[in-house]
């Protein structure tokens, strides 16, 4: 593959996830659960051994899944279908492209398989996804060729906190570099630690130059309506569907709230009656060390 | 402001744009650029008063889903079928088409329909058969559309300029190029008698039109190029 040929994946790469923007991206381990979410509207799915819920109680090295089963939900459904690959480790990245899966998401919830480095996206023809708690953490992952972004959260918790303190910080620091002038966006490259021109341009346009969805302790339809108010452009939802009382229920309202998002009595609606929610933990009560956020850097 | 048929006065034109999910911003962008108006369409009642109506790209079974509750789509067929103009870009095309080869997800659930069209979903393949290609805008179909009465694709930008559809050089009476952005994209496997082509990819049709009805294949809405956006305007 020649550097023009990739260079040309860019609008065909970002574009899939401007057609995912208003949606739901759904965690899910068996074709059957992938059938649920499409049949409930998600517009995507995230192929995975274990929710990330599972992968915190398990512990252990997380890595990435058996082709096997990404197989068996590529062909259970008719939605893009994504897959993680742990950070930095590019050959699992190289094996997913091979797959024909739709987007990777260089994901945190897994192992870290490089503690310096993360895999230089610009290298594969597939897109990828990356999390970030910050803005100069997003713009580090645009640079490496990430094509979509999502705030982290706290996967696997179903607290909602962490997923909104690193919205409102990557938010708050795009509109907080809308205020600086021109001579003062050198300076705040250099804190970002990002380039200058990427900077300069997203306090120019007010936004990222990709799609930012929110990802990590997302539960409830009113979790995802709140973060599409805040400014998300959709929301991942990990464990909280498939680790609730009720699943193909809640990740049906989970897509209404997302769509209706400032619609207050449809979202009372479509929150009736959907059984338990996920158990979860609250992020306070997870001990720094075992918080997957602080993986990537 | 969108120039009006022939030479007549100018009016203030209202487009909805579907906005159950999918690329919405892009192409109220574009319509911004065409200087018309716009309003997001959720339920039926948003459209009400409507010139027009957009169906952007997404994922058909997502926006097929969130309509069935409120009937959207269904009302939106009762308007086509009244005549009201839509155009429809890749999952738009899906939802409009009478008959969807292999339709996975979209089986069980309502769609559009009124386009006498058969289409394939995700028909070349996962995101890495995703990419760019010339789209051969046809001559004939042009000046077919002015022929029936469509105005002159001409729009007027917000400067008050007057340009041509799409790049300065291209004419209604000269075939011509756009670029098209194919994303896990439908292919037309059938076109009915009474719908004509507008564009091609390499012989095959991806850009097409019933009446006030259009659609394609690809996303006109990511590249900045109005043709196709300001030819369906010109029948608005």
């Amino acid at each position: 593959m020649t550097d023009a040929a990739i260079q040309n994946r860019a609008l065909v790469n970002t574009g899939l996830a401007e057609m995912l923007k208003g949606g739901v991206i759904m965690d899910v381990v068996t074709p059957e659960q992938a059938r649920i979410a499409e049949e409930a509207g998600a517009v995507a799915v995230m192929a995975l051994e274990r929710v990330p819920a599972d992968i915190r109680a398990q512990g252990g090295v997380a890595r990435m899944s058996d082709p096997d089963l990404i197989d068996g939900i590529i062909k259970a459904v008719s939605i893009p279908v994504m897959a993680k690959a742990r950070i930095g480790h590019f050959v699992e990245a190289q094996v997913l492209e091979a797959l024909g899966v739709d987007y990777i998401d260089e994901s945190e919830v897994l192992s870290p398989a490089d503690y310096v480095n993360h895999i230089d996206k610009t290298a594969f023809r597939v897109p990828f996804v990356c999390g970030a708690t910050n803005l100069g953490e997003a713009l580090r992952r645009i640079t490496e060729g990430a094509s979509m972004i999502r705030s982290k959260g706290e996967a696997g918790t179903g607290d909602v906190s962490e997923a909104m303190r690193h919205l409102r910080t990557i938010l708050g620091e795009i509109r907080a570099l809308g205020a600086k002038s021109d001579d003062e966006l050198f300076v705040a490259a250099k804190e970002l630690a990002a380039p200058y021109e990427l900077v300069r341009r997203v306090a120019k346009e007010g936004k990222l130059p990709v799609v930012l969805f929110v990802a990590g302790g997302v539960a409830t339809p009113a979790d995802a309506a709140m973060m599409m108010q805040l400014g998300a452009d959709g929301v991942f939802v990990g464990s909280g569907i498939f680790k609730s009382g009720n699943p193909a229920e809640r990740a049906k309202a989970i897509v209404e709230a997302t769509t209706h998002y400032d619609d207050a009595a449809r979202i009372a609606e479509v929150s009736r009656g959907l059984g338990e929610a996920m158990v979860g933990i609250n992020v306070a009560d997870v001990p720094a060390p075992h918080r997957l956020a602080e993986r990537g850097w | 402001m969108v120039t009006g048929r022939g030479n007549g006065a100018a009016r203030m034109v209202t487009i909805g744009v579907l906005a159950l999910q999918g690329a919405v911003r892009e192409h109220e962008r574009m319509l911004d650029g065409l200087g018309v108006a716009t309003r997001r369409v959720r339920v039926p009642s948003q459209l009400d008063g409507l010139d027009g109506l957009v169906l952007p790209g997404g994922e058909s079974t997502a926006i097929a889903r969130l309509a069935r509750p409120s009937g959207l789509l269904t009302a939106i067929r009762d308007r086509i079928d009244a005549g009201f103009p839509v155009f429809g870009t890749c999952a738009g095309l899906i939802l409009l088409a009478d008959d969807v080869a292999d339709p996975g997800g979209l089986v069980g659930l309502p769609t559009i329909g009124g386009l006498d069209v058969t289409v394939r979903r995700n028909a070349y393949g996962a995101q890495l058969a995703s990419g760019e290609a010339d789209v051969e805008l046809s001559a004939g179909a042009l000046v077919a559309a002015h022929d029936v009465g469509v105005a002159l694709p001409r729009y007027e930008d917000r400067n008050g300029s007057v340009h041509p559809v799409g790049r300065d050089d291209r004419a209604v009476d000269e075939p011509s190029t756009m670029r098209g952005v194919f994303i896990r994209a439908p292919r037309i496997e059938r076109v009915g008698a009474g719908v004509q082509v507008l564009g091609t990819r390499e012989y095959e049709p991806v850009a097409i039109r019933s009446g006030a009805v259009f659609a394609c294949t690809f996303h006109p809405e990511i590249v900045p190029d109005p043709a196709l956006h300001a030819l369906w305007l010109g029948g608005v």
